[in-house]
């Protein structure tokens, strides 16, 4: 576990290499911490272009900032620097030997010659040790296409080779690791980088990569037989360079040059990561991050990676209507959406909508206004939140502080919430304010790892009382911070004390509220939610239970809230959704729906910031897309919906919540000052959370417990724990 | 990884041309938990008196900084039991408050950490160059036909290893032998069988004595220092001017 | 290995201050020199010493080497009185000693501890003191550990001082075991008689002596990685800059110096920088641990006088080379890692930093490797790769992967079986690495190779004759 040793030895240093430090990684919390008296730039030149930069800059920096790309290897911009790789050497005037840009910051007056003949020189030959001990078995390797091995050996190798050992000694050859079904390794491949290494340790927190042995027989390793399983383990395969290590469940399956990319929304958590959808053929086959630096930086947690071949099984490929004798049977549109209508009609206005966690926003809007047409009322979202007028205020239910807001904070309390499982883009968040901003963590729940040091305080919900009446000693900390945050899960929100949970909080929050700082948070974990709110639907399932609807709408509801049994018993069921889960299981018509690639669909993220999915492929089957359905529904049951395109629902949706359309904005929610007092107090039974363990992450929702890769993960890791089990059986 | 165990094994670790190693992952199981068999049945604890000794060890660094320890506790470790295995490895990362890989990386690193089993009497000889101009060679050779041992190989009865080795620190008497911490200096082929013999038998004839001298001076007699050292204060220099405390 | 302090990456005011060659001589023409420069050297032959100037009067074992012993011999004599003199005294006295770094760069040291001695802002300063002697071919500071612990650990109660230092580690190669255990009880001696601990020798000043054993790294000698082993990691050496005298051990100003350079300086406070100046050529100044190894009649460890010549040297102590001067086929001056030298250069070559620069080597750690004609030179270098090779730290490309393709291509070299054409390549690979890399260590790796092609290479190509005759014999 890492904790900038050197940025915090040089505490309020004002050195050249303090700034090094700090500005060796990207983080919005250190350049927003720019001192206000801003250090007098120096000027240097690169290739004669004169350009003034801060001091510390490094040289690959300075480069940058007039365009000049340095290659490079080992160096990322959210990494510690390593400057192993040795590729970014470049000539400094007056310097005998070249330096490594991506480590040597300039000093005033120095020119830099990214294209001399000693530069290039020193490439090529670097160049040459990496190819001479790399396979070069780039036609079958997954990464050839986008190998930045391949590319700078076409930019900056030499022609040809040299090493006629070749003849006589051979290559190095290594060992494949078996570190998980997620990530493919071929280390004969491994050019050492250790970027790898440096992710493991410094952004997901686990020090389970590292190198063994040394000289020319170093390896990147993992502890004896462990796997390298983590919620942010895919990352590493965009990190590697070469090919040593690749996508496993996407091995062998295409190669660049034939995919097709989208840019879009993932939806399996509520942090809405930008992904990019690749895909051939009317086939999702894998997902990338997309660089967003305010959502998910570069990074992108594992389900939402490789859940993706959850999107062809499980699905629902063709209208269904339960027969007498109790089986679902595949029918045409028009015969679903004419037995959905008939049920409509004589429902007579007790109809009921429950939206799951997939659901988009557009399809949420057609199905309230559809119940509302039919004279019905209830709208709710399947997770449950509190109840009464806790969501009439739009700060009430979000993650105020944003998502990247969160790296500035200076002390975090969670109550009831386990961002590394729930939101682990989020957690990524906290765990770099907690490396570089010197972040004090405290919690309240179940002992939970988060992957860097926090305070449990227990799990005693008075906790919260104490804090927020000042009386705890963690609240001198949060009191005394510059931007202190307090992050509530939604277990928490479920439970009977909720809403006194969340005034409380709540209160005390508006006495920690900075000028342009709101401590509140609210940590949701389904990507339907804050949407959902902001269209009107009401939380929780309750309500509609109670009421008794003769016709219930499963919109994408598929967490098993609901069971037919607590149900009316002429209670009509309509599934609108992709999966053949839990929702369709207890339907009396399935409509198909579309998933969150095969749709141009609007979602909302847990800070408040709509985003839209495209679509990547077509839905499969006879499955359309979910607003489509109901408007067709409309038609059937005589009550057309006013618009028949996306852009008039789209019209529509502004006029519901015209902050919605603002697409990847940030609508700052205003706060209500006065809190609404709670009937119920807080109760003394324990918080908990439903996500402690790895093996809780990787199946959530429809899509992500339909993937084979995601049952193999939870194998992979009861296989470790038997391992580490045994291990320690046998070492008592 | 566990690059030491497959020349251990003797496996082609270089393959001809780029081939590929199916052929080495096919049976990596085996090798693999010889290393550090992860179902050690060896318990590693330390004793009470290295119990004692690791926390003076951990006392010359500062607090926060305990992590510093971690050589001499391995040693420490070895000492003890002979060589490393996991368990020891997850003992020390319990003390020092590490993650157990970490140590095991550090233990990668070092040449004197031994992951697997040794013999009794370590015996490492400097092979490099001038050592071999001293005729190490011939030592070597003596050492692998008296112990029936090639480089890197321990005996049966787990009595001695046979180690070749680089620079000892101890040039000028060369050729060396180090058996564990001590070194016999100023060998031949004679000396070298009579140092086997005698360690054969169990025991442990005095060590750092050279043949014909007592240190690094010439062995043909002293060129410089023939007088007696010179006296406190000899050409002290005047250390005037007033002085005042620290 | 050599703590190899690159003048390259220092930083520019450093890098201006480093450049004594010229620059200072410009300006002791026009101006009074500044305090601490050494003076100016009248003699021009150097060598033999005199025994009253040794500084390691019991290099050789001979007397007793503990505390009662030492003291009798002049350790710790006055001790109080330099450390009350203060560090700009100390270091002042170490500039005018003109003592550069013996652990193979010869870095000016009292401009080194100096950099210390910036204001300093709360963070507690170390001196780390590099007894990782692992460099093929030099055993001088086993010597000293073994038989006079006491000059060392005199040596950092005052170079602690003239730093600041709060505390000194002694990092010794693991393999010193008996080593360790002779300096433990010299530190241990010198805490019972008050010399080091709170209140050092009476003085006030309060300075502790830890001892820290590596575990088998050539590569921890180098400073960082040395700084980075001791904080019980991998030795992967650090990226420069930030300078250990920014950044160091524990994240704190650190300086790390070689044994001999602080072992001497107790005895240059005493007797004076001008005394210590007054041995060898000026910038070359003072007395040296040479260890002469090899083809010699009798190998040994010697002090001697900076600047004498080779050839007196090795007839004077070491009996001369095995079979005559006649027989002398090369000499590596300083330690593996520095260029061989034929014999030729060897018969008036002077043994000092410039000396030896001009030969186009280094002195390095002034161990000196004799080899007489009936050694195998292509085979003795690759053996030195080989071990190169076996201590790299894998951390940067050029040295890994090139000290391994070398290796390779020095193997098959000492059999003959190459191409006269690889001969050049060797040469472009070895310049591929040199410079290009974290530490010193590639260069030291590529320094040797580049001394056999420069004076061997006839040899190297007729090995190749002889191996392509062979085998065309072989397929006939």
């Amino acid at each position: 576990m890492i904790r900038a040793p050197l940025v915090k030895a040089l505490g309020a240093l004002g050195s050249p290499t303090h700034q090094i430090a700090s500005r060796a990684v990207r983080t919005s919390a250190v350049l927003a911490q720019t001192p206000a008296k801003a250090p007098e730039k120096i000027e240097v030149f690169v290739d004669d272009i004169p350009v003034m930069v801060l001091p510390g800059t490094t040289v690959l920096q300075a480069a940058a900032e007039v365009g000049v790309e340095i290659p490079r290897f080992c160096y990322h911009e959210r990494l510690a620097v390593a400057g192993n790789c040795r590729m970014c050497l470049v000539e400094v005037e007056k310097s005998p030997k070249p330096v490594a840009a991506c480590a040597m910051p300039v000093m005033k007056g120095w020119r830099i010659k990214t294209n001399s003949d000693l530069t290039r020189k020193a490439r090529e030959g670097v160049m040459e040790f990496l190819l001479m001990n790399h396979p070069l078995d780039c036609p079958i390797c997954d990464q050839g296409g986008e190998c930045d091995l391949q590319d700078q050996a076409m930019a900056f190798g030499s022609d040809r080779s040299r090493f006629t050992d070749i003849n006589y000694t051979g290559k190095r050859a290594v060992e494949d690791k078996d570190i998980g079904p997620l990530v493919k390794t071929v280390m004969t491949r491994c050019i050492h980088c250790t970027r790898c290494v440096r992710f493991a340790s410094e952004i997901a927190g686990v020090d389970d990569l590292g190198t063994t042995g040394r000289g020319n027989d170093m390896q990147i390793g993992t502890y004896v037989e462990k796997l390298f399983l983590t919620e942010l383990s895919g990352n590493v395969i965009d990190l590697c360079p070469v090919g040593a290590l690749t996508n496993k469940p996407y091995s062998f399956v295409a190669r660049p040059w034939e995919i097709r990319k989208v840019e879009s929304i993932d939806v399996l958590d509520a942090v809405g990561s930008n992904i990019i959808v690749s895909t051939r053929t009317n086939e999702v086959l894998r997902i990338l991050p997309r660089e967003n630096e305010d959502v998910n930086e570069e990074w992108l947690a594992d389900k939402s990676r490789f859940a993706c071949d959850g999107l062809k099984r499980q699905r629902l490929v063709a209208p269904m209507v339960r027969m007498p004798n109790g089986e679902l049977q595949a029918v045409e549109w028009e015969g679903a959406l004419i037995a959905v209508a008939k049920a409509l009609k004589n429902a007579k206005g007790q109809i009921a909508g429950i939206a799951g966690q997939l659901a988009d926003v557009e399809a949420m809007v057609a199905l309230k206004d559809l119940v509302n047409r039919l004279d019905g009322n209830q709208l709710v979202t399947e997770q449950d939140f509190i109840k009464g007028s806790g969501i009439d205020v739009r700060s009430s239910y979000l993650l105020n502080s944003t998502i990247a807001g969160l790296e500035q904070a200076d002390a975090v309390l969670l109550v009831g919430t386990n961002p590394r499982y729930e939101a682990p883009l989020v957690n990524t968040r906290l765990r770099k304010a907690y490396v570089h901003n010197e972040l004090q963590i405290a919690s309240i729940g179940p002992k939970i790892d988060l992957s860097y040091q926090h305070d449990n305080l227990g799990a005693d919900p008075n906790l919260v009382k104490d804090i927020c009446n000042g009386s705890h000693a963690f609240s001198k900390v949060l009191e005394g911070a510059k931007k202190p945050a307090i992050i509530i899960g939604v277990d928490v929100l479920e439970r009977p004390d909720g809403a006194a949970i969340h005034a409380t909080i709540a209160e005390y929050c508006q006495k920690l509220k900075k000028p342009d700082w709101n401590p509140f948070n609210v940590l949701h974990n389904s990507a339907s939610q804050v949407g959902a709110f902001d269209v009107g639907y009401q939380p929780g399932v309750q309500a509609v239970l109670q009421s008794q609807p003769k016709v219930l709408f499963l919109l994408n509801a598929d967490a098993g809230k609901v069971s037919r049994d607590q149900l009316p018993k002429d209670c009509f069921v309509v599934y609108i959704g992709s999966h053949g889960d839990n929702g369709a299981s207890i339907a009396d018509a399935v409509l198909p729906g579309a998933a969150y690639t095969e749709k141009q669909a609007i979602y909302v993220n847990t800070e408040g910031r709509p985003q839209q999915t495209l679509p990547g492929v077509s839905p499969p089957g006879m499955a359309r897309e979910d607003w489509k359905i109901l408007r067709a529904l409309s038609e059937v049951v005589g009550k057309p919906l006013t618009y028949d395109n996306l852009d008039g629902l789209r019209a529509r949706l502004e006029s519901v919540a015209p902050h919605l359309t603002r697409l990847g904005e940030l609508q700052p929610a205003s706060g209500s000052d006065s809190v609404a007092k709670p009937s119920i107090s807080i109760s003394s039974s324990p918080i908990d959370v439903k996500q402690k363990e790895l093996r809780d992450y990787f199946m959530t929702d429809a899509i992500s417990r339909a993937s084979p890769t995601m049952a193999k993960c939870i194998s992979a890791v009861n296989k470790q724990q038997r391992l580490d089990e045994a291990q320690q059986c046998a070492a008592i | 990884m566990f690059a030491n165990l497959l020349r251990l094994y003797q496996l082609p670790r270089l393959v001809l041309q780029a081939l590929p190693s199916r052929a080495l992952c096919a049976s990596e199981p085996r090798f693999k938990l010889d290393a550090c068999n992860i179902y050690e049945k060896l318990k590693f604890e330390f004793d009470e008196e290295n119990k004692k000794q690791a926390e003076f060890l951990m006392c010359s660094y500062p607090e926060a900084e305990r992590r510093a320890a971690l050589l001499p506790l391995l040693d420490l470790a070895q000492r003890q039991h002979g060589w490393l295995p996991i368990t020891a490895i997850q003992t020390v990362a319990e003390m020092l408050k590490l993650e157990p890989f970490i140590v095991w990386e550090v233990a990668n690193f070092y040449t004197m950490f031994n992951l697997r089993p040794t013999g009794k009497l370590s015996l490492k000889i400097c092979l490099t160059t001038p050592c071999r101009l001293r005729g190490c060679e011939e030592i070597m050779l003596t050492c692998e036909n008296m112990l029936k041992l090639k480089d890197d190989e321990t005996s049966d009865d787990m009595q001695f290893s046979l180690n070749a080795s680089s620079g000892m620190g101890a040039c000028v008497n060369e050729p060396v032998i180090a058996v564990n911490d001590d070194l016999y200096e100023d060998l031949d082929v004679l000396e070298t069988e009579k140092l086997l013999s005698e360690l054969k038998l169990g025991k442990m004839p005095p060590a750092s004595q050279c043949r014909d001298r007592f240190a690094s001076e010439p062995r043909s007699g002293l060129t410089s220092l023939l007088m007696e050292p010179t006296p406190a204060g000899y050409g002290m220099q005047e250390l005037y001017s007033k002085l005042k405390p620290c | 290995m050599a703590a190899i302090v690159r003048y390259n990456l220092l930083t520019k005011p450093q890098f201006a201050a480093a450049l004594p060659a010229a620059l200072q001589l410009r300006l002791q023409s026009t101006q009074a020199p500044p305090p601490g420069t050494p003076p100016p050297q009248t003699k021009t032959k150097f060598g033999p010493l005199a025994d009253e100037d040794r500084i390691f009067t019991n290099l050789y074992g001979r007397h007793d080497w503990r505390l009662k012993g030492a003291q009798k011999r002049g350790d710790w004599y006055k001790t109080k009185e330099i450390v009350l003199k203060g560090p700009d005294w100390i270091i002042n006295e170490i500039k005018t000693s003109g003592l550069r770094g013996r652990g193979g760069a010869g870095f000016p040291s009292g401009m080194k501890w100096s950099f210390m001695n910036k204001p300093g802002d709360g963070r507690p300063k170390y001196l780390v003191v590099n007894a990782d002697e692992g460099e093929p071919g030099t055993c001088k500071d086993r010597e000293i550990m073994r038989h006079d612990p006491h000059k060392l650990v005199e040596g950092c109660l005052i170079a602690g001082r003239a730093m600041g230092a709060q505390a000194a580690y002694i990092y010794i190669r693991g393999e010193f075991y008996n080593e360790a255990s002779n300096m433990q009880l010299a530190i241990a001696e010198a805490y019972q008689a008050g010399l080091i601990g709170k209140d050092a020798c009476g003085s006030g000043y309060n300075f502790d002596v830890f001892m820290h054993r590596g575990a088998g790294a050539y590569i921890c000698g180098e400073e960082t990685a040395l700084i980075e082993s001791l904080e019980g990691k991998q030795g992967k050496p650090r990226l420069k800059p930030p300078f250990p005298a920014d950044v160091g051990l524990f994240g704190c100003p650190t300086t790390v110096t070689n044994v001999e350079t602080v072992a001497v300086a107790p005895t240059i406070c005493r007797r004076g920088g001008n005394w210590f100046a007054s041995f060898g050529r000026t910038r070359n100044s003072g007395t040296k641990l040479f260890n002469i190894s090899g083809h010699v009649n009798t190998p040994c460890t010697v002090e001697e006088e900076m600047s004498i010549p080779l050839k007196e040297l090795i007839e004077r102590h070491c009996g001369g080379v095995i079979g005559g001067w006649d027989n002398l086929l090369g000499v590596i001056p300083g330690g593996s890692s520095t260029p061989i030298i034929p014999r030729k250069v060897c018969d008036d070559v002077i043994m000092d930093f410039d000396g030896l620069i001009a030969a186009q080597t280094s002195l390095g750690t002034a161990a000196i490797i004799v080899m007489d004609k009936s050694t195998d030179v292509i085979k003795a270098i690759a053996r030195l790769i080989s071990f190169y090779k076996h201590e790299s730290c894998g951390q940067c490309t050029p040295c890994r992967e090139g000290i391994g393709w070398m290796n390779k291509i020095m193997t098959r070299f000492v059999k003959g079986d190459a191409q006269p054409s690889e001969i050049d390549m060797l040469w472009e690979i070895s310049k591929q690495i040199e410079g290009h890399t974290i530490c010193a260590l590639g260069d030291g790796a590529a320094w040797p190779v580049q001394g056999l092609i420069r004076h061997f290479r006839p040899e190297i190509e007729k090995r190749m004759q002889q191996h392509a005759q062979q085998s065309k014999r072989v397929t006939n």
